[in-house]
């Protein structure tokens, strides 16, 4: 099937996922696409990114030769570390998390749905998985966005009204950044906040497998 | 003070019976006990129980991890945030034989292991915790309403053996670590009945300040120098830096 926009790239998505980021949010990065938001603060914001492996602080994403081999992010990929910095062991990383310090954690997804649910941990008809640490950031961060593909290779999509796959957690996601927009789930819907540029309504619809109801001022993604 | 260092990395895993309970510390390259692990693939031992973040690999260039040992099946049960790449295009070895019935493979969510882990080296057998309730990991597990919240009751873990990396440890066993080197090692090296240590670098007592030891060497049995012993300092790392670009 032939598209009549360009989808969003992973940069242009992660940054508008950063545009997100209160001053002063302390903020988790889950493995894949959302490791780049650190790349992307927006100018005079400060944000403190925490990572599971129990660095606090990180910065952007680097070569091993600027970053040395002894700082990785959740994703253990290099990063570089901020003056604020501090390390703690895996199980005080993930204190931090259930005690609620988080302000959001974003984390990629196979499947997000309009009452919140997610799924992020096993693909269908595979007996493993990989949790990492996203349950337990699900359930301890203050927010959950999303930062994940619109509809699947094969071109099924990734939004639905019910999640398939085994669940992540219920009932926690508050903003989804996808290729074709950014979406919040609004219980039997999800509302569309920004589209991205040459791509319509209808369009964003048929690669959907949940109601789309757009916000009366819908405007483009920008970042 | 007796030293608690050995020669080799033979020497430091020299023992480890088959059947027997391991954690191995790491996440992704910082941590990641490469010298000690190799030696244990050249050990022997099988029927290993496993608990890790994950068992990735075999790898491309050679360096042997964990995932050589369960790719000969010489572990019969696991237990790790990653049971499966998640890639979907890639199937590592531990998926092959978890999905053949060969391996008993236990998925947690990170922050349940590492507490699990924490909990085992502190002399506690349970906690409860929100992370899972209402999905597959917390089926058949006792649960509970604190304050309103449901949480799920998780038991702690207690092994055999921990392989631990460090950069710093003096001849007692006091251990320090390196930035992200930290991550599981401190609390794995509590939770075993015997730890066994690669370290950068080996000091003699004193010379490490004891306000800064993140492992007390009583924690610790045997310590290995990674120069020394003429083991690999360095690895390549598992992966790449994000592709994401700097905004100027």
């Amino acid at each position: 099937m032939t598209e009549p926009g360009r989808r969003l790239t992973r940069d242009l998505m992660a940054a508008r996922i950063a545009a997100e980021f209160g001053d002063g949010w302390v903020v988790n990065l889950g493995v894949g696409m959302p490791t780049r938001c650190s790349d992307f603060v927006p100018e005079g914001r400060d944000v403190i990114f925490h990572a599971e492996n129990g660095v606090i602080g990180y910065g952007r994403n680097a070569s091993i030769e600027e970053a040395g081999r002894y700082v990785v992010n959740g994703g253990a990929q290099p990063v570089l570390l901020e003056p604020i910095a501090s390390i703690v062991h895996h199980a005080d990383a993930f204190a931090i998390i259930r005690r609620g310090l988080l302000d959001v954690a974003v984390l990629g997804a196979y499947e997000a749905a309009v009452n919140g649910n997610f799924a992020n941990w096993r693909i269908a008809g595979r007996k493993g998985g990989g949790i990492g640490g996203a349950m337990d950031l699900a359930v301890g961060a203050k927010q959950v966005f999303l930062l994940m593909e619109h509809t699947t290779r094969d071109g099924r999509p990734r939004l639905l009204e019910r999640c398939a796959l085994p669940l992540t957690a219920a009932g926690v996601v508050t903003l989804v950044m996808t290729d074709l927009g950014l979406f919040e789930p609004a219980g039997d819907s999800f509302r569309l906040r920004e589209i991205a540029p040459g791509f319509t309504v209808d369009e964003v619809r048929q690669l959907s497998g949940a109601p789309i109801v757009p916000v009366p001022d819908l405007s483009e993604v920008t970042v | 003070m007796r030293s608690k260092v050995v020669g080799s990395f033979g020497e430091a895993v020299a023992g480890i019976e088959d059947g027997s309970s391991i954690l191995v510390a790491g996440f992704g390259e910082p941590g990641t006990p490469h010298n000690l692990v190799a030696a244990l693939y050249e050990q022997g031992a099988s029927d290993l129980m496993l608990i890790a973040n994950g068992a990735g690999g075999p790898r491309e260039d050679g360096i042997i991890t964990t995932g050589n040992l369960v790719a000969e099946g010489r572990v019969s049960r696991v237990i790790l945030a990653f049971t499966a790449s998640t890639h979907p295009s890639r199937q590592t070895p531990l998926e092959k034989l978890h999905e053949a019935g060969e391996v008993v493979a236990e998925t947690t969510p990170q922050g349940t292991l590492a507490e699990r882990i924490r909990a085992g080296g502190a002399g506690i057998p349970a906690f409860f915790t929100p992370a899972g309730v209402g999905t597959e990991v917390a089926e058949g597990k006792e649960h509970r309403e604190f304050g309103g919240r449901t949480y799920v009751l998780e038991e702690g873990i207690t092994t055999d053996y921990a392989l631990i990396r460090c950069w710093k440890a003096d001849t007692f066993g006091n251990l320090v670590f390196r930035r992200a080197q930290r991550n599981f090692n401190p609390i794995m090296a509590m939770a075993a009945d015997c730890t066994i240590v690669e370290a950068e670098e080996i000091v003699e007592p004193g010379e490490l300040d004891p306000d800064l030891i993140h492992t007390p060497g009583i924690f610790v049995q045997r310590v290995v120098s990674i120069p020394e012993a003429g083991g690999r300092l360095t690895v390549p790392p598992l992966m790449p830096a994000a592709r994401g670009r700097q905004r100027s």
